[in-house]
């Protein structure tokens, strides 16, 4: 393996890199450019009400309204503090709950069938519990997206931990690493590239719930705004609302992905 | 006295649930006897390489004398005690995926010095070995980084440095290209002298237990036996293409079932 071969091929390698990374910003920019002109020409031509479709222009100056009035931010603000506490709840307590039932094929055995029982019921479907038990405002919101992450990020945990190879527990026996130390050293770094696919999914879940639960446990956030926008029949604020959640679902997706490039998430990709 | 002692030792699979997490285990039919009454000593500071024709006899007997599985029947005896679970004097080395790979070089080598408190003594003997088997620079990999000899080497580092007792290495250079393995046989040959450890290696290589071992042992196919327990007196460098040595090669080679001279 000659070194200096090899650095030429990573120059190389960059370059080509830097080319497709380049391309990879400009072409989603023009999707969006396109699609935005595109709205706005047909809504024109046809000259379609803006009480059934607003054209992207009064959208625009929707948001920016309610931007100024400074709702927007509250709103933005209320959805991801209970987005924020129910999904770090969740995750909290499925990751070792996870842990403990992936090595422990008696206690899965016992668990199982309850986890998988609980975990296809929406969690809109607990609404009505939700509201009852715990009355109007976060909580109820808070305890959906609980329930939205808490089962399949169980099940996620679960899996990986029990998945792991036997020569990483032997490597783990050989030296001498038992208790505390199997679990931080050896048990969730191996299952940690799973678990982080699994944060990343039930982070895209947790946001498209609360927007649901906000239509209708709450007063405020961006599926509240939603809602009392179709009242007053705002289309554009209704769209507007939608625009919003779509940016910062993606935002959101974009911080989480980062998750993937750490080392101790990426050597499973590396393997292969 | 001697070091390994395996007195009547029989191994059985029967449940199911046993393949389902493990990779590196052979797919048997239920209810198939893999070790069938083993009796068998290893002298201290022994290099007994293990030959047999493909089956999974010779690795559960070395995970069995690891204590990582449990026999059927029979006893394995180190030091006079039996074993009833891994050590961390005993060391195993992987066929394959040995490091873990979450961890660099670097840490992977620290495993093997958990006990000694003293951090820079700690540093100091972790360099020290990664500069043994020639892998200074490469620190801070990660194992998929590093190719598939280097890894080998970082292994070997990480179980030379707890000064192990006993080195069980279960065909460790399998999957190496031809000449990185020669490299490696030499390297082994060094480690047997520098270090004051019981060496048990198994290869599907018969030539290559020739050239290190200074006892082989044969296996028969499943229902594993002893075929043959062979003492090499032979010194370093070891030619077998003449001599006595090529006499007891083509003897091997015979009774593993090669009847005509390659």
């Amino acid at each position: 393996m000659g070194e200096d071969g090899g650095e030429r091929k990573n120059g190389f390698m960059k370059g080509a890199l830097s080319k497709c990374r380049q391309a990879d910003r400009i072409l989603p920019a023009l999707t969006v450019v396109v699609i935005i002109a595109l709205w706005e020409w047909v809504v024109r031509i046809f000259s379609i009400s803006p009480g059934v479709l607003p054209p992207p222009s009064r959208v625009a100056a929707a948001l920016w309204g309610l931007a100024k009035s400074g709702v927007l931010f509250d709103y933005t603000v209320a959805s991801l503090f209970r987005v924020t506490w129910g999904y770090f709840l969740a995750v909290a307590a499925a990751v070792p709950i996870g842990m403990f039932l992936g090595l422990w094929p008696l206690g899965r055995a016992v668990f199982n069938p309850i986890i998988q029982f609980l975990r296809p019921i929406s969690p809109l479907a607990w609404i009505p519990l939700a509201i009852l038990w715990l009355g109007i405002g976060d909580k109820p919101a808070v305890f959906l997206i609980f329930l939205a992450v808490f089962f399949p990020m169980l099940v996620c945990v679960m899996g990986s931990v029990a998945g792991i190879k036997v020569t990483y527990f032997r490597i783990a026996q050989n030296f001498g690493l038992t208790g505390y130390r199997l679990y931080t050293k050896v048990v969730l770094p191996a299952a940690l590239p799973e678990i982080v696919v699994g944060l990343r999914i039930t982070l895209g879940t947790a946001w498209l719930v609360i927007v649901a639960a906000e239509m209708i446990a709450v007063k405020s956030g961006l599926g509240y705004l939603i809602v009392d926008a179709r009242n007053s029949l705002r289309m554009d604020r209704v769209i507007g609302g939608m625009v919003v959640i779509g940016i910062i679902g993606l935002a959101l997706d974009r911080i989480i992905r980062r998750l993937e490039t750490l080392p101790s998430v990426r050597w499973k990709r590396m393997q292969r | 006295m001697n070091k390994i002692e395996v007195k009547g030792l029989y191994k059985a699979y029967s449940d199911k649930g046993r393949r389902i997490n493990g990779y590196d285990e052979c797919r048997l039919p239920e209810g198939s006897t893999v070790l069938h009454d083993i009796n068998l000593s290893i002298k201290r500071r022994s290099f007994t390489c293990f030959v047999g024709p493909s089956g999974c006899g010779k690795s559960t007997l070395l995970r069995i004398m690891a204590g990582f599985e449990h026999p059927t029947k029979g006893w394995v005896f180190i030091d006079g005690m039996p074993v009833n679970g891994p050590s961390p004097r005993h060391i195993f080395v992987f066929q394959e995926d040995g490091l873990l790979p979450w961890m660099t070089t670097r840490e992977n080598v620290a495993l093997g010095v958990r006990d000694i408190k003293d951090s820079d003594e700690r540093r100091r003997r972790i360099i020290e070995y990664i500069e043994l088997v020639g892998l200074k620079g490469f620190e801070d990999h990660y194992p998929h980084e590093l190719s598939g000899g280097m890894r080998r080497r970082a292994e070997v580092a990480r179980a030379l440095i707890t000064n192990p007792d006993i080195l069980f290495m279960d065909e460790p250079f399998g999957a190496l290209d031809f000449l990185t393995r020669l490299q490696m046989r030499e390297e082994m040959i060094n480690v047997h002298m520098m270090f004051d450890t019981t060496i048990l290696f198994i290869t599907h290589d018969i030539d290559e237990a020739i050239q290190l071992g200074d006892q082989i042992v044969i296996l028969s196919e499943r229902p594993t036996n002893l075929r043959a327990d062979i003492p090499l007196a032979f010194p370093h460098p070891r030619d077998f293409t003449k001599g006595g040595l090529a006499a007891l090669r083509r003897d091997i080679y015979f009774q593993m079932g090669i009847h005509t001279a390659l």
